[in-house]
């Protein structure tokens, strides 16, 4: 009996689930049907949901007139890159944090997420002169550095919150039966760590994939990614929805893709370090 | 516990993220008060010289201050508080057992992989347009006047697209947090029969206030320096022009470097105000 | 391996490759900041003839008009010399060609014929005699309207409407029930689109910026009435959300057959006519309207031109380029390979003087539009700056488009016209004192 009820609860709770993960994805879904329609039929009144004639005219189009190829190992690059030097600099500044805490460490670590609050825009000028004056400007290694810096405080933070939640207990006994320092961090701490760190990665990764400000303002042709395509597709001088769904569709796959392979890795990563 | 040894090597280890954001803060900080004190017009022959607090006493008599300010602290606080709500519900559910409960994930994760200039385009041409929009053939659809969403509710329009943004990060960082729930406490508690809405509020809620703390700080820092969902949806009209968006126009549109500076400065002061009260509110969490 | 050093080789990987930007393999790249309007969407197509001709290769930076603005000042501003020729409109050119920032374009070759150029658009893109940017299209605005509409109401259009005839003419052709609004106006914030719009009705009505002492003058009863004739026709007879609507919110709702009559810029003429239009064969064109008695049309002029910032290492090439971008050949290329209509249009006289492009329904009304336009004496009143839906000194983009979003605060109903006319007034002042000229 009790099996009959939890069967229908779960019918219940797939129902309701399904209906409002749909309404959430529902612009999403909404923008990739718009991207097969032609213009005409994306504009139409009443709008057509799927009776439409599926083209693929719109991503032709898209390819022939942008280098979509460049912009989009620009983003891997810029993305990856700065995920990958903020670890480095982070996982230790984080592991010191969590692990030999002083009087100072939750004051250090408010004050790192309070260089975030800097609005942009202020020091754009600031910037850009510093980067002509370091010969940066259009160059990946100029926005990798600034990608890993304005994500550098969340990473630490997130880091911090993930390691505190491994239990010190297994750390002193590993330290009763002589582990070194080195021993401690590669045999005990990185394997549990591991889950945590994978999920930050992710979480960077999209944060440096979707910032549009500097990543548009610091480029021109060589280091431009993704934001500065999407740049030339919206609000053009005439009737371009459908254009603009594909370049869209096309900015936001790589990583959509990225998150449907590695969601069940993020989520339970997430657990992972959440658990006491 | 802490040696004298793992001590100096703990700031060792700190060391390149402390030294590296020091830099990155001290420099443009620096930068921006410096331009805060002088006249600077790059359309006009540059860098004037030394002009004192003028650009200051400008910046916060300007009649678009104020309501910049407050219009900046309703977005933040609109999407807080419908994020952080809708996200704990959400959370709860997709804990809950369900057929697909992968892709219902994906799904609800979705929107937080799409760029805001995307996102913001998607909303105002697709959606909110009072005649080709989807929600205009909603309304029609059921007799009503279409609405003009971006001039007549363009505040709640904003917070609208945002939180449709952000939720997906809250929910996330939720549901990680409720699935740690100890099952167990729960299953005892309906044991006893205490009803939904008590276990919610003395187990459920009690547990996930960390993860709340740390959905609220890090969305906030965020939330101050929307720009682009503002920049492509209204550009600033109806009301919504937050501080960020007004630094934009003094130092872009106006092509005025020190007004804009001394907003900068001005949106620090604000966010550090911001930070700290929610130390005050929330920080205690932090410590457990 | 440890994860600490797959971590570091990465990061070494990542960084060198970072660092290693595409070596070049041309002898000459000019890179080239341009808007995603139609026409140089069209101009990037046809690169690869230019760099076989010449062997110079082209790299574009293709962005929206607000981000391409955003961008291009900064750069120049900054001499950060990331570009060799940038896409700017009239408003910018003087400023900058003042400033010493661009390459004057005064030893262009003689079969490029500068002479040809129109008047008004050399006049407008010109500093103290000398042109810094050479025009790849020109633009005024006029009305477009719907012939079978017009018909059905029984009115005719004249070819230089008033203003009392637009709204008579949109009363008549405004029918909710068939979801066709009487006109379309822009009334979105920012100076370049409601902006735009609403200076040049205001010159229609005898209203100005500012007076010769930069006095600003909205608390003019000509604005008051130019303003609140807007609201209440829009109001009347508008499209729903008017407020939001810009270039391309209107353009999508003609082509859809939702619009009597449209007000607008002239290059529009070639897409309301195009594939993408429902209504492209009954398309009819006028003057922009004025207010009964007053002499000044609701005309403006634009250029979306090209112009070399001074301190580029590749002057020689980018003139090559401009030469070949917004030259006679150019024109005839694009004619051949996609049909009259669809040239850059208001950039050159010889244009309008070949048989072929006589033909296409709108040239003559865009020249004439075009001709009505006078950048030295946009209003009835003399006034003490230079353009007509503009005013160009550094600081009208940023007053201008905080005064356009009372206004449109004004057209959504949130305050009143009243209200609207007197912050703009104060904004104005402000900025005006701030920048010294009061």
């Amino acid at each position: 009996m009790a099996r009959a009820v939890t069967s229908r609860r779960k019918l219940v709770n797939t129902t309701v689930a399904w209906a409002i993960g749909l309404l959430i994805f529902f612009p999403i879904l909404w923008t990739i049907l718009t991207s097969f329609k032609t213009e005409a039929q994306a504009i139409a009144s009443p709008p057509i949901f799927l009776g439409f004639d599926w083209t693929l005219e719109n991503y032709s189009v898209v390819l022939e007139r942008s280098n979509y190829g460049r912009f989009l190992w620009n983003s891997i690059l810029i993305a990856g890159g700065s995920t990958i030097l903020g670890l480095i600099v982070a996982v230790p500044a984080a592991w010191s944090m969590a692990f030999v805490p002083s009087k100072r460490t939750k004051d250090i670590l408010l004050w790192m997420l309070s260089t975030k609050m800097l609005p942009a825009v202020g020091v754009l000028y600031p910037i850009y002169l510093l980067f002509i004056k370091l010969g940066l400007l259009d160059s990946r290694a100029g926005l990798v550095i600034v990608m890993m810096l304005i994500n550098l405080p969340i990473i630490v933070w997130m880091l911090y919150t993930y390691f505190r939640e491994i239990p010190v207990e297994i750390l002193e006994a590993a330290r009763m039966d002589g582990a070194t320092l080195k021993e401690e961090v590669l045999y005990i701490l990185t394997p549990m760590a591991i889950p945590g760190i994978a999920s930050t990665m992710l979480l960077n990764f999209i944060l440096a994939w979707n910032e549009a400000f500097w990543t548009l303002n610091l480029t021109a042709v060589n280091a431009a990614p993704l934001t500065a395509f999407i740049a030339s597709y919206s609000s053009p001088e005439g009737l371009f929805f459908a254009k603009l769904s594909a370049a869209s569709t096309m900015a936001i796959a790589p990583i959509l893709i990225l998150g449907w392979f590695s969601q069940k890795q993020l989520v339970r990563g997430l657990t992972f370090g959440a658990v006491k | 516990m802490a040696t004298k040894a793992s001590r100096s090597a703990a700031r060792i280890m700190m060391a390149p993220a402390v030294i590296l954001l020091l830099g990155w803060m001290l420099v443009p900080l620096i930068m921006t008060l410096w331009f805060s004190f002088r006249t600077y017009l790059p359309l006009r022959g540059g860098d004037q010289g030394w002009t004192g607090f003028d650009n200051y006493v400008r910046f916060v008599t300007s009649s678009a201050f104020w309501p910049a300010v407050q219009t900046t602290l309703v977005i933040v606080l609109g999407v807080l508080i419908i994020t952080v709500a809708l996200g704990v519900l959400l959370s709860m559910l997709l804990d809950q057992p369900m057929w697909g409960q992968g892709v219902v994930r994906i799904l609800v994760i979705a929107p937080f992989f799409v760029m805001p200039t995307v996102s913001a385009l998607v909303w105002k041409n697709m959606f909110m347009d009072p005649v080709n929009g989807v929600f205009a053939h909603l309304w029609r659809f059921f007799g009503a006047e279409p609405v003009s969403w971006l001039s007549d509710a363009s505040l709640p329009s904003i917070i609208m697209i945002v939180s449709w943004q952000w939720l997906p990060f809250a929910t996330l960082i939720l549901l990680t947090a409720i699935q740690s729930l100890d099952s167990e406490q729960l299953e005892a508690a309906e044991m006893d029969g205490a009803p939904h809405l008590k276990r919610f509020w003395f187990i459920v809620l009690p547990h996930l206030s960390r993860a709340i703390t740390i959905v609220i700080l890090i969305q906030t820092i965020f939330l101050l320096a929307i720009f682009a969902e503002i920049f492509v949806t209204t550009g600033g009209a109806f009301g919504t022009r937050t501080l960020s968006y007004l630094i934009y126009q003094r130092v872009l549109e106006s092509q005025n470097i020190g007004l804009g500076s001394a907003g900068g400065v001005y949106a620090i002061i604000l966010a550090n105000i911001v930070a700290i009260f929610l130390m005050r509110i929330v920080g205690k969490n932090l410590d457990n | 391996m440890s994860l600490k050093s797959t971590l570091c080789a990465a990061t070494a990987l990542s960084l060198t490759l970072a660092g290693n930007a595409f070596a070049d393999g041309h002898s000459a790249t000019i890179t080239i900041a341009t808007v995603n309007n139609g026409d140089m969407i069209r101009m990037q197509g046809y690169t690869d003839a230019f760099t076989e001709e010449t062997g110079i290769a082209v790299e574009w930076v293709t962005l929206e008009e607000n981000v391409l603005r955003q961008r291009v000042t900064t750069d120049i501003t900054t001499k950060g010399g990331q570009f060799d020729i940038m896409t700017i409109g009239m408003y910018e050119t003087p400023i900058w060609g003042a400033n010493g920032w661009l390459v004057p374009l005064n030893d262009l070759s003689a079969e490029y014929d500068v002479d040809d150029i129109l008047p008004a658009m050399r006049d407008g893109l010109s500093h103290d005699g000398t042109l810094y940017a050479s025009p790849f299209y020109g633009e005024s605005s006029m009305v477009m309207y719907r012939t079978d509409l017009m018909e059905a109401a029984g009115l005719e259009m004249p070819t230089d409407p008033t203003w009392q005839f637009i709204r008579e003419a949109a009363a008549a052709m405004d029918n909710p029930a068939e979801d066709i609004n009487g006109i379309c106006l822009r009334g979105k914030a920012g100076w370049g689109e409601g902006g735009a719009f609403i200076t040049v009705t205001g010159n229609s009505f005898g209203a100005r910026w500012f007076d010769e002492e930069w006095n600003a003058q909205f608390d003019q009863p000509q604005w008051a009435e130019a303003i609140n004739f807007y609201v209440n026709l829009m109001n009347d007879y508008g499209p729903e959300g008017y407020a939001t609507n810009g270039f391309n919110e209107n353009l999508s709702l003609f082509n859809q057959g939702k619009c009597g009559m449209w007000i607008d810029a002239t290059v529009a003429a070639s897409f309301v006519t195009g594939d993408d239009s429902t209504v492209a064969d009954s398309v009819g064109f006028a003057l922009a309207p004025n207010n009964e008695g007053v002499e000044k049309r609701a005309n403006w002029l634009w250029a979306w031109a090209l112009a070399i910032p001074a301190g580029t290492q590749q002057e020689a090439e980018a003139k090559q380029f401009i030469e070949w971008a917004t030259g006679k050949e150019y024109i005839e290329l694009v004619a051949a390979n996609e049909g009259w209509a669809n040239v850059p249009p208001g950039a050159r006289k010889s244009l309008y003087e070949t048989p072929e492009y006589q033909e296409v329904p709108f040239a003559q009304m865009t020249l004439d539009s075009i001709n009505a336009a006078d950048p030295t004496n946009p209003t009835v009143d003399p006034v003490p700056y230079v353009g007509i839906q503009f005013v160009a000194i550094p600081e009208f983009a940023g007053m201008a488009t905080e005064v356009s979003q009372e206004f449109s605060a004004a057209y959504a109903g949130q305050q009143t016209v009243e209200e609207a006319l007197e912050k703009a007034q104060a904004i104005t002042n402000e900025t005006m004192e701030a920048a010294g000229y009061r």
